[in-house]
């Protein structure tokens, strides 16, 4: 069964890609997105039973149930032995529904959206692989194993990023992307060669068995001693912060956005972006023993989901918006990891993945209708127009913003899932830990203010679209503000693959999407509602349950749960007020009195340049590591290789050897018997020797 | 006689025979230059079907030398000498493998057809001979002999600088060639001797090593090619032919790295250990600064050529880490980059035989004309990247958790790698393949056609087949490599990891 469900998807992936020209995209359609829905299924299946385990009674508490598969050899060389294993536990279960679930929804879906692109079958080619590489990351039972489904999503990823190949920006978003996750793998491997090095395993159950004997090792790494279970859990935190676009290492994921939409739900929201909370939540063992990397770990995803949130304030485009979004709470995420409350990040990485696809298909909905318009600008009044992917989109919000009664089991899936973190993080009880709890409060007010503005802009009001602007006054101040700036983000990133223009304007002809496209989004609606009132209880209720569910997949700190249970009241709500803030300062600025953002732009020019720029932090990489790389590789090439290796030292020295064999030898008759001469020579120096030595003469 | 006797003498010399067959057939017009090919690619294919067979009878568990043959020359000192151990049985058949691939690829030349199929076969019996020899001398002759035929392949088929092409190329392995030779009578001198096997077991005083690891690592180094001796490979490659990239890249490159394996390693360990350092010094520099060098080049030959430049120093830095997983992983990256950078020089050649340029700029967007080309294109340019589940990977990644073993330093400057490669592969790919086709010459640009699908769909299986499943190579090579790794720890008393103190 676990083969069906990891196999099913590459079979799709090789069936469509290769055959795809000859079989029809409708056929390849079919048969990548049936062969996932099967996937699903077996998933949900294989979860149930990690649910509400059968033999439960009969194990002891906290005991390891894992199941394994052998599927072939891999790497056998010296100690090491690495085989390919599907290796199925609680967390593994978890990951396996979000990922097919979230996968088939998003296939389904894409047959709708992707129905006029003529190259469909490479499409779905794509996302099957995807989802087949992401599969084999979450059932990793090594290191290396992980690392290969690591690279395979991240490989998935530059297909996909690029796949309207025809534009420039998608070509450089998909490089940049894989480039970016290649440093953070720069760590990951590093990680790996560490772990291997002290633990002498890289299968996970050997890793951790030997973890006890190897606790306050010191190793030396470079020129330094250090503490053996820092540097490896650093190294390895390196290859999650690239994947899962933390903070230094986020750049790639807002540009990723030049992929179609269905990639943006599936990759760079709801699965792949969560590797890399995935792989800390999978060697928490590891991540326990060292107090530094949990600490840095929990001060990265605070400032990320800080740093994110406060850019998604300003961004124009719909995408980019959901984008930082997710940049943003997957800086929750891993707060939550480094707090050690490990399966709240679970939990909140289980839910987000419902309604930040359910937000990213529904904004795929509006750019569907609006015929590729991404830009929030031109949009407005679209309620009335697509008023199911309207409500979707409200049931989306509701979820990223944590609409919920603290102290009652009433709340949406966001709800649950954030509020764990922001009371595990307070009662950690350090100071990182109120920085971080601080840090949460505030980007929870800034991520209900730009869910609330995206939602204005693009529903209510009234349209701002090309026509209708023209004859009306401009009602959108942001955008009079930004025009006013110099602006060195790129805004022509529309999904525009070669869609038929059509008379009118894109509002009046804005439609509501065929229902292929909507049934995915009352299904995510469905997880956006519930999947955090019936999950909580096994994630982050009572800490036996916790123990319980998990198994001992992961780390499971029953203190800190009952700690987080016990927050005091403020800590409670004060999630819930700085969303009621947020949403009441959204509301004012977009829809009482409109003029006021612009105006605030206007004022603050400094700050509102500095965040629609990202805090320039492209500008800044592209001065101290791209420019200077180049210059470099030039230098080097021309002045090292062409000019003082080549010209100087072997030419000029050739010279003089030209001169000399000249002048001895006489042979002008070309290098070659220079060469076939000096051999001959040397081959009759040997046997001379050898004949004199050897006494036959 | 068995013919499992003679198998080697069998599989080398048939190659030669075929050459001197193609002296009597007249190739003055296009029949006459098909029965050449035809003959060419016959004679290839028996030998590659030989070498499977040469390989299926191999017995991985031995250790020693197999199929051995011993004829006396000269005294026991020099003599017709050949077998094969776990080290080198996989490179025979690589270049056995490779042959017909170029035979196939070249089919399109008509300039001196049947000279050019004659010093490929010569060239095919001589790089098999350096492999299969168990002979010192004989390995001498093999191993510069190889550098006649690429000579003439690269001044005569050659592109317009051809002359100093080949200049340099003499220039470069003129001096390693005679200090190697040096090297070898005093080897002689010393052992009495140049039978290999006898010259394993032999063990050289530790301040004769050091001069011999140096006359050898002349010779060796500048082959490989290692950082600061590449100069002449961007060079040579960008002159040379398609089929003769392919042979240089994937075959004659590894001649030096065999080399460091069979001679630098296992007969002068001392020395090895005590130049360690300067090694991975020099395997570093060629990682990051070929790589460094290969994002800014414009010409797509330079490009791959810099790029293999960097790739052999992993190679090179997994061989002197001296313990198992390091060895066998330059010896699989080895036969792994043999795949991969031939099939990528055989990619350069399907588009330059249609637009006769390799500037990058000249293309753009081929994606749009040519998908399987795009297809075949990315799956090498994965492999070249190292990514997971491509032969590319399993070699990098043996080579370099080997070295993190022994010298952290090094490992943390290879990983650099990782990143750059990805840099320039992509945006080599981005530069080509991707983009709006609105170049007109490439409006009419045709894609794969039958005869180089032939030749490129073995390639891709074998990298994705090595990337998922390594074991045949690592099983093949792993008893021959345990046995030279545990001589090499007991010469050296060092098996030493970075030392990891007390709980």
């Amino acid at each position: 069964m676990i083969q069906a469900i990891v196999f099913f998807p590459l079979i799709g992936a090789l069936i469509a890609g290769l055959l795809g020209r000859t079989i029809g995209h409708r056929t390849s359609e079919f048969i990548t997105t049936g062969l996932l829905i099967v996937s699903a299924v077996l998933s949900w299946i294989v979860f149930v039973g990690f649910w509400f385990p059968a033999e439960a009674a009969a194990e002891a508490e906290g005991h390891a149930t894992v199941m394994r598969v052998e599927v072939m050899r891999w790497i056998t060389s010296g100690e090491l032995d690495l085989r390919w294993i599907l290796r199925v536990d609680t967390l593994t279960a978890i990951m396996l529904v979000v990922v097919t679930t979230v996968s088939s929804l998003v296939h389904v879906y894409s047959i709708g959206y992707m129905h006029e692109d003529p190259h469909r079958s490479r499409f779905f080619a794509y996302l099957s692989l995807f989802t087949f590489a992401m599969l084999m990351l979450v059932t990793a039972d090594n290191f290396l194993q992980m690392f290969f489904g690591w690279e395979g999503v991240g490989l998935a990823s530059y297909l996909l990023i690029g796949f309207w190949y025809t534009r420039p920006s998608a070509n450089a978003a998909a490089m940049k992307a894989f480039v970016v996750n290649r440093v953070g793998d720069f760590g990951f491997a590093l990680g790996i060669f560490g772990a291997f090095l002290i633990l002498g395993h890289l299968d996970f159950d050997g890793a951790f068995h030997a973890l006890p004997d190897y606790a306050d090792t010191t190793f030396r790494f470079l020129s330094w001693d250090l503490h053996a279970m820092t540097v490896i859990c650093l190294l390895l935190f390196m290859g999650a912060m690239g994947k899962s676009a933390q903070f230094l290492l986020h750049t790639w994921l807002p540009d990723a956005m030049e992929g179609p939409t269905p990639v943006s739900a599936l990759i760079h929201a709801a699965t792949m972006v969560t590797a890399g909370v995935f792989m800390v939540a999978r060697l928490s063992p590891m991540f326990e023993l060292s107090s530094v990397a949990m600490t840095v770990v929990l001060v990265i995803g605070a400032i990320t989901a800080f740093f994110a949130a406060t850019v998604g304030l300003v961004q124009n485009d719909i995408k980019r918006v959901i984008a930082y979004s997710t940049c943003s709470q997957l800086g929750y995420m891993f707060v939550a990891l480094g707090a050690g409350a490990y399966s709240a990040g679970v939990f909140h990485l289980f839910t987000h993945a419902f309604f930040k696809a359910l937000l990213f298909l529904g904004a795929g909905s509006v750019i569907h209708a609006m015929h590729h318009e991404q830009d929030m600008r031109n949009m407005g009044g679209l309620r009335k127009k697509i008023p199911i992917t309207y409500w979707m989109m409200i049931i989306g919000t509701l979820a990223l913003t944590g609409v919920g009664i603290p102290g009652l089991p009433l709340g949406f899936a966001g709800f649950f899932s954030k509020d764990s973190i922001i009371e595990a993080a307070y009662a950690l009880n350090t100071q990182a830990g109120l920085l971080a709890f601080w840090m949460l409060v505030v980007a929870a007010l800034f991520t209900s203010f730009y869910s609330w503005r995206l939602i204005h802009l693009t529903f209510h009001g009234s349209p701002r679209d090309a026509q209708h602007a023209a004859t009306g006054p401009h009602p959108d101040p942001a955008h009079a503000a930004a025009e006013t700036h110099h602006e060195p983000i790129d805004d022509d990133n529309a999904d525009d693959h070669g869609h038929a223009h059509h008379h009118g304007s894109a509002y009046d002809n804005a439609h509501e999407s065929p229902n292929v496209m909507l049934v995915p989004l009352y299904v995510l609606a469905v997880g956006a509602v519930l999947a955090g009132v019936v999950f909580y209880e096994s994630f982050f209720g009572h800490a036996e349950h916790v123990v319980h569910f998990f198994a001992g997949s992961l780390v499971v700190d029953g203190e800190l749960i009952d700690a987080a249970h016990h927050v005091p009241l403020w800590v409670k709500w004060s999630a819930t007020f700085a969303m009621i803030i947020g949403f009441v300062t959204a509301w004012y600025m977009y829809i009482y009195r409109p003029q006021v953002p612009g105006r605030i732009a206007a004022s603050n020019p400094g700050l509102y340049k500095f965040l629609l720029n990202k805090w320039y932090f492209d500008e800044l990489y592209d001065r101290i590591f791209v420019r200077p790389t180049l210059a470099a590789g030039r230098a080097l090439w021309r002045w090292f290789d062409d000019w003082l290796i080549d010209q100087s030292l072997v030419e000029g020295l050739g010279a003089r050897v030209k001169d000399v064999t000249n002048r001895v030898v006489r042979l002008q008759s070309g290098y070659l018997y220079h060469y076939a001469f000096a051999m001959l020579i040397g081959i009759a120096a040997l046997l001379t020797w050898a004949i004199a030595a050897g006494g036959l003469l | 006689m068995n013919i499992s006797d003679a198998i080697l003498s069998i599989i080398t010399f048939l190659p030669l025979a075929g050459a001197a067959l193609l002296l009597f057939v007249p190739a003055r017009d296009e029949a006459g230059a098909n029965t050449v090919r035809w003959i060419a690619l016959v004679v290839t294919s028996i030998t590659f079907v030989l070498s499977l067979w040469l390989w299926a009878m191999f017995d991985p568990a031995n250790p020693g030398f197999q199929f051995v043959e011993n004829h006396e020359w000269i005294g026991s000192s020099i003599g017709y000498r050949m077998g094969v151990d776990g080290i080198s049985v996989l490179f025979v058949v690589l270049t056995a493998f490779l042959m017909p691939a170029v035979v196939v690829s070249s089919w399109g030349v008509t300039e001196r057809v049947r000279e050019y199929m004659l010093v490929f076969l010569v060239l095919e019996t001589l790089m098999l001979g350096v492999f299969a020899t168990l002979d010192l001398a004989m390995f001498y002759v093999f191993f510069e002999g190889s550098l006649i035929p690429m000579f003439l392949i690269i001044g005569i088929w050659g592109g317009k600088r051809r002359i100093q092409a080949s200049y340099k190329f003499f220039f470069y392995t003129f001096v390693g060639s005679v200090l190697m030779l040096l090297g070898i009578m005093y080897m002689y001198w010393q052992a009495g001797t140049l039978d290999i096997r006898a010259l394993l077991a032999f063990s050289f005083a530790p301040e004769a090593q050091f001069w011999l690891w140096i006359a050898f690592f002349a010779s060796f180094a500048v082959k490989m090619p290692m950082w600061p001796f590449h100069r002449w490979l961007p060079e040579a490659h960008v002159e040379a032919p398609t089929a003769g990239s392919v042979i240089l890249a994937a075959i004659l490159l590894k001649l030096g790295g065999y080399g460091f394996i069979r001679f630098s390693l296992a007969m002068f360990p001392d020395a090895s250990l005590t130049f360690q350092p300067f090694v991975f010094t020099l395997s570093v520099a060629a990682i990051i600064i070929t790589s460094v060098i290969a994002l800014v080049q414009t010409d797509i030959k330079k490009l791959i050529a810099y790029s293999s430049v960097a790739h052999m120093g992993f190679v090179t830095m997994g061989i002197f880490a001296g313990n198992v997983m390091g060895v066998q992983g330059a010896v699989f990256q080895m036969l792994s980059h043999g795949i991969v950078s031939a099939a990528l020089f055989l990619s350069v050649g399907v588009i330059y035989d249609r637009m006769h340029t390799r500037e990058i700029a000249a293309y753009g967007g081929l994606v749009e004309r040519m998908p399987r080309y795009a297809f075949v294109f990315m799956v090498f340019t994965m492999a070249n990247v190292g990514l997971p589940g491509t032969s590319g990977f399993v070699g990098e990644f043996l080579t370099m958790i080997a070295v993190f073993q022994v010298n952290t330093w090094a490992a943390f400057f290879a990983a650099f790698g990782v990143i750059l490669s990805a840099a320039y592969a992509l945006w080599l790919y981005r530069r080509v393949i991707y983009g709006a086709l609105t170049k007109d010459s490439l409006k009419g640009i045709l894609d794969l056609d039958r005869r180089e699908i032939a030749v490129m769909v073995p390639l891709v299986l074998l990298t994705i087949l090595f990337g998922f499943y390594p074991a045949p190579i690592l099983d093949a090579t792993a008893a021959s490599i345990d046995l030279l790794v545990t001589n090499f720890a007991n010469a050296t008393g060092a098996v030493a990891p970075v030392a990891v103190a007390a709980h």
